[in-house]
């Protein structure tokens, strides 16, 4: 198995020659990570304590999330997400206040008016498609939206994820066909965990990458450390450039991991060791930045703590506001079905 | 007036609902230079180019799931499916997906989608050419569904459902394409909108509800149990299944106590079930005899195709006129 293009390798070495980031977008970056990962560590928080009814982690995958949103033109560009993309949506201007709101399934919950579960990402200022439950229908849809973007000739490029898993669906395969056949300014990004659930990713695929799937649609793959955020944005942003200047779809595949159990409903100890999470934690992605931004003199010790306590004061509010905020009417389950 | 087909008048449709907005364009397989297996979509390709009727892979999923994104950002898909029995393929983005966004968004996305299906039997095309599907989809809210059974309603339903901001449904009863013919004028614009049922002969003895290629027989039955058994039967053309019109049905099963609901799905768990529970419900004090469902048989999966067993399975006039009979006997 491939580990893909990197910038900050494990070893410590780096590779940024010529990466377009200027250092207060490094530090927005670095902290769009840190605030996902305080608010999914404090949704956790709340289920155990029986606050909230569900959660499902974007722990552990922030770097490829925060990478790709960084990399499109944010309020131009079209996000189809699935419901691991916490990181991504708050780079896509997803806040935390939202994101609780959905958690406790209140009033005014802006995705779906709490009537979907949690993390179900929709917006349509942003750009935000309607994310559903059954896994990989994004695919052709977001193939839709970029059909619909090159027949008007606009430059927008559409970006979907998944989990490698879902890219076993029909939809997948059917929506990448057609994103070969048209050149759609498409980028297809899968975060690899190698898990779905419980379901390994050698049962799930005969072949070691996702990414040796691109071949048969004619488009090009690419395989990135989802771990290097650096590197993911690097590699998301070739991708919809070529996207933007007509070069067609691009399959991105990230590697990364997901250390927590696949939602609040899982237990991960009957199908993976204790030894695999904590290798994986080791590599965690957010340290990893971390030790770049202070390799290149951009952050210390104070600058965190200061940071912390920003993340910390934004979630507390936000975890109050969503407390304080009234429960949905019953009667709003009547919300119209149809459009007049 | 010029007479045309039930399937001009959906080609006529198209036509006029393109060139009217840019922002609708047709997909599915055999669309383009062949203008559709059935000849719906026959010179749409030459006039509006390869960006507007576009052949699409086979692979029904993606023919609506493209649709659904497509719409989702402002176009105007209409996304034939060959035949309604391979729509099921595509089941999870209708039901799953096209049909609960506007709903589950909590109003922000609609999916302003149509989706062609030439449905129904008598034409020798066995089991997989001649499903009626529309009951699975009448289930599931957040769909409209028409089904014309005339030229007029042909064209002035599509063009209603191109212009509709919701996914929207059209069953075309192909045996009917070139045998339904009927005036539709062509010096004004003809529209007829979603929702309402269409009395189409009125009566006093029963009520027959039918839609599509069975209320084209239910009118030729109607026309012989009055000319050979002096029986008036009211008939109600449903035409759009999804949202029923429920008003004018009842108000024909008041004014006449009895009712006979003819459709060409197998009967068990049919959409005319819903019409006999509905009646029972809420207008049971008119009833004067048994709410009555003329069908397709129960014990036979899916229409054979050998001549003699096809027409076992489908219902015609004759076999409607029969219902008719009982049914005013009581
Ligand atoms: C069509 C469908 N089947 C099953 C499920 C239940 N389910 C939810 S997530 C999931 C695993 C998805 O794994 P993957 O695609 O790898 O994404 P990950 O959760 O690992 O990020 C399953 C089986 C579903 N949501 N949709
Ligand atoms: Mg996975």
């Amino acid at each position: 198995m491939a580990t893909g293009v990197q910038i900050v390798h494990q070893t410590g070495d780096l590779d940024d020659a010529g990466l377009d980031l200027d250092n207060k977008t490094l530090l927005e970056m670095y902290w769009q990570m840190v605030r996902a990962r305080r608010t999914d560590e404090r949704a956790w928080m709340l289920h155990r304590q029986g606050k909230i009814a569900f959660h499902v982690s974007c722990i552990g995958q922030e770097a490829i999330q925060v990478g790709a949103a960084y990399a499109m033109r944010r309020g131009h560009d079209y996000a189809h997400l699935y419901y691991r993309d916490l990181a991504f949506a708050f780079g896509l201007d997803y806040t935390p206040a939202e994101f609780f709101l959905g958690v406790f399934s209140k009033a005014g919950e802006p995705s779906s008016g709490a009537r979907q579960m949690p993390a179900h990402y929709s917006s349509y200022q942003r750009g935000m498609l309607p994310a559903s439950s059954p896994v990989g229908t994004q695919v052709p849809q977001a193939a839709g939206v970029a059909l619909a973007c090159k027949l008007r000739g606009e430059d927008r490029v559409t970006v979907v994820t998944l989990g490698e898993g879902a890219t076993s669906e029909g939809d997948f395969y059917e929506g990448l066909n057609w994103a070969g056949i048209h050149k759609l300014p498409l980028v297809c990004l899968v975060e690899n965990n190698i898990y779905a659930i419980s379901v390994p990713m050698s049962l799930q695929m005969p072949v070691p990458n996702v990414a040796d799937r691109a071949p048969m649609f004619g488009i090009k793959g690419v395989i990135v450390d989802g771990n290097d955020v650096l590197a993911s944005y690097r590699v998301m942003s070739e991708a919809i450039e070529r996207a933007r200047s007509g070069g067609g779809t691009t399959l991105v595949e990230a590697k990364t991991y997901r250390p927590t159990p696949h939602s609040s409903d899982d237990d991960d100890r009957t199908y993976r060791t204790r030894e695999e999470v904590e290798l994986w934690k080791q590599r965690d992605p957010i340290l990893r930045f971390e030790a770049y931004l202070r390799a290149r003199g951009l952050l210390d010790d104070a600058a965190i703590t200061e940071l912390e306590a920003r993340v910390r004061q934004e979630v507390d509010d936000a975890q109050a506001a969503a407390i304080a905020a009234p429960d949905p009417a019953p009667e709003d389950a009547l919300f119209p079905i149809f459009k007049e | 007036m010029p007479e045309i087909t039930l399937i001009e008048g959906l080609l006529q449709a198209m036509d006029e609902e393109m060139a009217r907005d840019d922002s609708v364009f047709i997909t599915g397989e055999d669309v383009g230079p062949r203008g559709g297996v059935f000849r719906a979509t026959m010179g749409l390709y030459e006039k509006y180019g390869a960006d507007r009727v576009i052949d699409a892979p086979l692979a029904e999923l993606s023919i609506i799931a493209v649709g659904i994104g497509a719409a989702l950002v402002g176009m105007r898909p209409i996304c034939e499916i060959q035949f309604a029995d391979y729509i099921f393929p595509a089941f999870n983005q209708i039901v799953n997906e096209a049909a609960l966004t506007y709903y589950r968004s909590n109003g922000d996305w609609h999916v302003p989608l149509v989706i062609r299906a030439p449905y129904g039997g008598g034409i020798g095309g066995g089991p997989y050419h001649s499903q009626s599907v529309e009951a699975f989809f009448a289930h599931a809210p957040g769909l409209k569904i028409v089904i014309p059974s005339t030229p007029y309603d042909a064209k002035g339903l599509l063009k209603s459902a191109v212009r509709d901001p919701n996914p929207v449904m059209i069953f075309e009863p192909k045996k009917g394409y070139r045998l339904i013919r009927g005036e539709v004028p062509d010096d004004e614009e003809v529209l007829v909108p979603i929702g309402p049922a269409n009395v189409t002969r009125q009566g006093s003895d029963l009520t027959v509800y039918a839609y599509g290629m069975m209320h084209y027989y239910t009118l030729q039955a109607a026309a012989m149990v009055a000319e050979q058994d002096g029986i008036e039967c009211e008939v109600v053309d449903l035409r759009t299944l999804v949202p029923l019109d429920k008003d004018t049905v009842i108000d024909s099963f008041k004014k006449t106590g009895k009712a006979l609901i003819v459709y060409e799905d197998n009967r068990f768990l049919g959409y005319g079930a819903e019409i006999a529970a509905i009646l029972s419900d809420e207008a049971f004090e008119y009833m004067d005899g048994p709410i009555r469902r003329l069908a397709g048989p129960d014990n036979v999966p899916g229409m054979p195709y050998a001549h003699p067993m096809q027409e076992y399975f489908m219902l015609n006039p004759d076999k409607i006129a029969a219902a008719i009979r009982e049914l005013a006997g009581y």
